[in-house]
């Protein structure tokens, strides 16, 4: 839906410092633009690690990104409750929403149920993307995440899985 | 050789540490460490996520580089996230130090030996940590059997170039309970944030 170039600025323009991050056939196609703009890529082996060590950077004074697949929301729960609500750190993220864009060729993929409910279950303020005409909305709903002290999630629609 | 009392332990790390030094604590190094005292720069890793110190240290050694940053870390916490041990040795921060206390057991639930201690396995054998960190990257890799190779030794680990993990053989605590938290997690991590960033001066 959108280039990797385009997504490289616009975290370089809310001042992210790192992403860290587990790719998916989407997100993974971000990555050498988000270099470009000199942001700093931390692939990790799981995503239980990815808020993790973005809590770590965070600690730290730098302003890291999550950016993983709404599976991998799945699968780090733990880590995401530890660092966004017993530690209270505005982490922001990209989630990637599997199978959003072509709910015919994965017919049944359970991530369409599962993935809102949870993001509401873990009370994190998420924006859907479904078009590229939203673009604008990505930064509008994570400008100011860091002084509104809140995690805020960008859900982007995904195509194939 | 008998496992060395894991309070010895970090009463020899806190006799070494510098006043720069970030120290992350978890599960029953945590509870152990507070009791020693308390620092600016200790982030006492309760509550916490197990198994996620070892990524936060990570996190923290790249942020600061100029900081030598400690993670006291037990082996099951580092059995819930052996990819973090991957993951470090890709980034090679060189100011992470990782001190494992390898006790065979989930102490703080009551000693159920870990799927890696020999009473916990069906061959009786043991899991080899160092060679698993070696395995996994690192290179920077120690074993210390008992308390006084231990004291002995931790200079050295800790002025090697990182990052870093020794495995002490430990000795469980019998009846040990879960650490406490010092305090609201929130501020903790504000003061914290600010010692680091010296604001606190």
């Amino acid at each position: 839906m959108f280039p990797g170039d385009q997504m490289g600025a616009l975290f370089r323009g809310l001042g992210i410092s790192h992403v860290v991050t587990v790719p998916d056939s989407t997100l993974g196609q971000w990555e050498a633009g988000i270099e470009q703009h000199g942001l700093q890529l931390i692939r990790v082996c799981r995503e239980g690690e990815a808020w993790a060590v973005a809590a770590g950077l965070h600690l730290g004074g730098a302003h890291p990104l999550v950016m993983i697949q709404c599976t991998g929301l799945f699968e780090s729960g733990d880590s995401l409750r530890n660092a966004l609500h017993d530690w209270k750190l505005p982490i922001p993220s990209i989630i990637g929403y599997r199978s959003y864009l072509n709910q015919d060729t994965l017919p049944g993929d359970t991530c369409l149920a599962y993935t809102e409910p949870i993001l509401r279950a873990w009370e994190l303020d998420y924006k859907l993307i479904t078009a590229p005409a939203q673009f604008s909305e990505i930064a509008e709903h994570l400008r100011g995440y860091q002084e509104a002290l809140q995690p805020r999630v960008i859900l982007i629609a995904e195509g194939k899985a | 050789m008998s496992r060395a009392p894991l309070v010895d332990a970090l009463r020899a790390l806190h006799a070494l540490r510098r006043a720069d030094d970030v120290v992350i604590s978890a599960m029953g190094a945590a509870r152990e460490w507070m009791a020693l005292g308390t620092h600016p720069l200790d982030w006492v890793f309760v509550p916490s996520s197990m198994g996620q110190a070892t990524s936060l240290g990570m996190g923290l050694a790249l942020a600061r580089p100029d900081r030598r940053i400690i993670v006291l870390n037990g082996d099951g916490g580092l059995l819930m996230n052996l990819g973090s041990l991957v993951t470090i040795s890709a980034y090679a921060p060189p100011n992470l130090v990782i001190l494992l206390f390898d006790n065979g057991v989930y102490e703080v639930t009551g000693a159920q030996p870990t799927p890696a201690a020999p009473t916990g396995r069906v061959r009786g054998d043991a899991i080899d940590f160092a060679a698993l960190a070696r395995a996994s990257g690192l290179s920077s890799v120690f074993h210390f059997r008992g308390l006084e190779e231990w004291a002995r030794e931790l200079p050295a680990v800790l002025a090697a170039p990182g990052p870093t993990i020794a495995v002490l053989d430990a000795a469980p605590v019998p009846h040990a309970k879960g650490p406490r938290s010092p305090g609201p997690a929130p501020e903790r991590a504000r003061r914290f944030m600010a010692a680091l960033a010296g604001r606190d001066r």
